[in-house]
């Protein structure tokens, strides 16, 4: 169809066609151009028989070689684990009580704890652990514990939770309501008596005589707290629930008590020793000097 | 298929060149013939024209230098040898650092991101030290250039050495240059094919060498030697020794001076460096011209110059280039010429120097009869002199900051979630992340004080709180840095404040580092 003539001056045929007086040579494409370009062709076909290519309704082509990148990431996910099974097996067989003298063990459990407590404990605890003292989620930082701060304390805690119902270890405990108890005075009386527990009002008397019949058997005689209840220590400047005089009066009329989830119930003993290592490392961990009463925690369960 | 236009006689199908412009007697398209059109025709008035070349493309001519000796080859061989010497020897100097560091002289240790070059040790934050030395060796290369021309180029690039190497591999299985030529006409045939596998097989041990010698450098060279050839090395090592084997089997076996002349970008830029005060490879035309063999110039005393047309000087050029073509991109300057044409103006009793190392000023000066200056005055001259000063500057640079240079260092990173924590106790606790640095092969202890924050203490996650004082002393593993958590706590009502964490060096050099940081407390209501 096509005027396809040999172009003297070059000797190349042009492509045939003409517009306003100008035509096209037909050059042939450099060889190792046209080469490439072949073998990216092959190169395609071997990838498209290999591998997933052509988009079907819900997936795409398997590909012989069976290759996805979801595989690929439960490969790596897998070799990453398994990198991780000799910590895993030495975490698994140390007594907590004895991972402080380990250093190296300890750095890397406090590691892995970090990243488990991103996943499960930051939603109340918050990502730095700070808690929450609007909502009643304790301060893992400071050195104040309801249930106690040593390792093996704090295992048994993430372990068996607080307050739930679905452990029948759990720590319970439960504060009696006083509403209707007090009347307005023995009620400012009492919250004074509180107070001046840490210095922050004067002592009286008739606050100190209420604070003794209804409030010492748990919280101690001089507002110690006592750890076997989770009873909170009132005579420091850590206030889980806030210390304003309406906080107090609040949580004296109409006590609000916090719940954990047990953590033994979804989590595995190992990843659980990590987050007591974790939050033990937080700079309020305490040695093993006082743990509670019913504390059989069976450390060494694994092999 | 046929154009109508043109499928009747063709006029001549020549192209010709004039005022640059291809011409042609032939109509470009059909077109042409109408008015207006822009093609321009040979008119009948115009004197014939010129041919354009074909093709721009030129097959490669093999080169097959002789052998030659002189004071430029021996300088050659030596540099050769010692060059290679370095290359191939280095990694396994070995270079005492203690038990807590390799004691290999010259490793870059990827894995720990060390760089160690005998006495010195290089940290990844430190690169600037080597950033430096790529600059010393970039103005190193225009001192060289600005002062002897090409000389990197002819005696200690690389590409020259091996190629050197090769070409002499060569000349060992083969023969000087008229064998090799004519082997390389001769048909193949089993003779050959043995002569040229046996030539190859030594190239591909070279290279194998020469790839290999590579990766020494990157891990300790004995331990990887022994495991590469019992196939224990890294996947890495094996893919860089194979890429390696094959450039330098490519490259010095087969490409040669190809890739001075087409690939190199360095014999461009020195072209733009050289001026006429740089020495170069000469040809002194005005002597040797017209050429003339020795009877021709017995029978006619004074119409020929010196230069006898011996072609030796052609033949004994590792590049293939004729110097009597004048400067040319394919010159290496490695002077061989000169000990080639040196020789044979000896043996017919003419002046030395007929192709000679000079300036292009002295070739002026002295083709005008004038004074010969001495090469070595042409090297003191401002251009080099600025160089030098420049690349003694940067070296001596480098060197006092090497020699000044800290092996202590501190980093403070404060806790930003919660800023501040308070304590049963009513104090304030701050938690900071602190990272300290020790670049000395030895583990060494180290204090670390809070200075600037009245009645503050600090402890840390090894020191418990019942030891907290304001200064703490930790042991920071040789050669590492150590990560501490830090927990500083000033009693209550303190305010929020700037204060200075400072880390001492508990041995001789007493190295210290400050970084001032910030105290967090809660706002007073």
């Amino acid at each position: 169809m096509a005027n396809k003539r040999i172009d003297a001056p070059t000797g190349t045929e042009t492509v045939g066609h003409e517009w306003d007086g100008i035509e096209e040579l037909n050059t042939p494409l450099p060889r190792w151009w046209l080469w490439t370009f072949y073998l990216t062709i092959i190169f395609a076909i071997v990838y498209v028989v290999l591998y997933p290519a052509w988009p079907m309704v819900d997936k795409a082509t398997a590909g012989v070689l069976g290759w996805s990148s979801r595989g690929e990431l439960a490969k790596e996910i897998s070799v990453a684990d398994q990198a991780q099974q000799g910590f895993r097996d030495q975490l698994a067989q140390i007594p907590i009580e004895r991972l402080p003298d380990n250093s190296d063990l300890m750095a890397r459990a406090v590691a892995g704890g970090r990243a488990a407590f991103q996943v499960n404990c930051s939603q109340c605890h918050g990502s730095g652990a700070g808690g929450d003292q609007k909502l009643g989620y304790p301060n893992l930082n400071d050195d104040a514990w309801l249930w106690g701060g040593d390792l093996k304390a704090i295992e048994y805690t993430i372990t068996h939770g607080v307050r739930w119902a679905g452990d029948d270890q759990t720590r319970q405990s439960q504060m009696p309501p006083f509403e209707g108890a007090f009347d307005d005075a023995q009620l400012n009386a009492v919250v004074d008596h509180v107070l001046s527990l840490s210095g922050k009002a004067q002592p009286n008397a008739a606050g100190a005589q209420t604070f003794a019949d209804n409030c010492a058997a748990c919280h101690g005689p001089n507002g110690g707290g006592g750890r076997e209840f989770g009873a909170a220590r009132l005579n420091d400047a850590i206030w889980l629930r806030g210390s304003d005089r309406a906080d107090l009066k609040r949580q004296i009329l109409n006590p609000r008590m916090g719940a954990m989830p047990a953590w033994g119930q979804r989590l595995d003993p190992v990843t659980i020793k990590m987050l007591a290592a974790y939050v033990h490392s937080l700079g309020g961990g305490e040695d093993f000097v006082e743990v509670a009463k019913d504390h059989e925690v069976k450390v060494d369960e694994q092999p | 298929m046929n154009n109508p236009d043109t499928s009747d006689e063709r006029g001549d199908p020549t192209v010709v060149l004039e005022d640059g412009v291809a011409k042609t007697n032939d109509p470009v398209s059909s077109a042409v013939a109408r008015p207006g059109a822009t093609t321009r025709r040979h008119e009948p008035g115009e004197p014939p024209r010129m041919q354009i070349p074909e093709k721009l493309y030129e097959k490669r001519k093999a080169v097959h230098n002789k052998r030659i000796d002189g004071p430029f080859r021996r300088f050659k061989w030596l540099v050769m040898f010692v060059t290679l010497a370095i290359y191939y020897g280095t990694p396994w100097i070995r270079w005492d650092r203690g038990p807590f560091a390799p004691d290999q002289a010259v490793l870059v240790d990827l894995a720990n991101r060390r760089f160690y070059m005998f006495g010195i040790e290089i940290w990844p934050h430190e690169f600037y030290f080597v950033a430096g030395l790529l600059i010393m060796a970039g103005i190193g290369l225009f001192l060289v250039t600005s002062a002897v021309g090409r000389a990197w180029c002819g005696y200690a690039c690389p590409q020259t050495v091996w190629t050197d190497l090769f070409q002499h591999i060569d000349r060992f299985v083969d023969g000087d240059r008229n064998a090799r030529a004519r082997l390389d006409k001769a048909p193949w045939g089993p003779k050959k094919i043995a002569r040229r596998g046996f030539k190859w097989s030594i190239y591909l041990a070279i290279s194998l060498a020469t790839g290999g010698a590579w990766i020494l450098y990157f891990a300790d060279a004995p331990t990887l030697f022994f495991d590469f050839f019992t196939g224990q090395a890294a996947p890495v090592a094996y893919i860089t020794v194979g890429i390696l084997t094959l450039t330098t089997f490519t490259l010095g076996g087969f490409m040669r001076e190809q890739v001075c002349i087409y690939m190199c970008p360095w014999p461009r830029i020195q072209t733009a460096m050289m001026d006429e005060k740089s020495l170069l490879v000469t040809y002194k035309d005005w002597r040797g011209e017209p050429r003339g063999s020795v009877k021709k110039a017995a029978k006619n005393p004074d119409q020929f110059g010196d230069c006898i047309d011996c072609t030796q000087c052609v033949q004994v050029c590792p590049t293939g280039i004729d110097i009597r073509e004048g400067p040319q991109i394919g010159c290496i300057t490695c002077g061989l010429c000169i000990d080639a044409c040196d020789r044979v103006m000896d043996d017919i009793g003419r002046p030395r120097g007929l192709i000679d190392y000079a300036t292009l000023e002295d070739c002026e000066r002295e083709a005008t009869g004038g004074a010969v200056k001495s090469p070595w005055r042409t090297l003191l001259r401002p251009r080099t002199i600025a160089y030098s000063m420049i690349w003694a500057g940067i070296g001596g640079a480098l060197l006092f900051a090497l020699g000044t240079r800290s092996h202590t260092e501190l980093t403070v990173a404060p806790d930003r979630n919660p800023p501040f924590m308070l304590l049963s106790d009513g104090s304030v606790r701050n938690s900071y992340t602190l990272k300290l640095r020790n670049m000395e092969s030895r583990p060494r202890e180290m204090e670390i004080a809070v200075e600037g924050l009245p009645e503050g203490v600090m402890w840390t996650d090894t020191i418990r709180r019942d030891e907290a004082s304001p200064a703490q002393r930790v042991t920071v593993p040789a050669d590492l840095v150590r990560q501490v958590r830090a927990y500083v706590a000033v009693p209550e009502g303190a305010a929020s404040q700037q204060f200075t964490f400072r880390v001492t060096s508990l041995d001789a050099q007493r190295e210290t580092d400050t970084v001032q940081t910030r105290f967090d407390a809660p706002e007073e209501e």
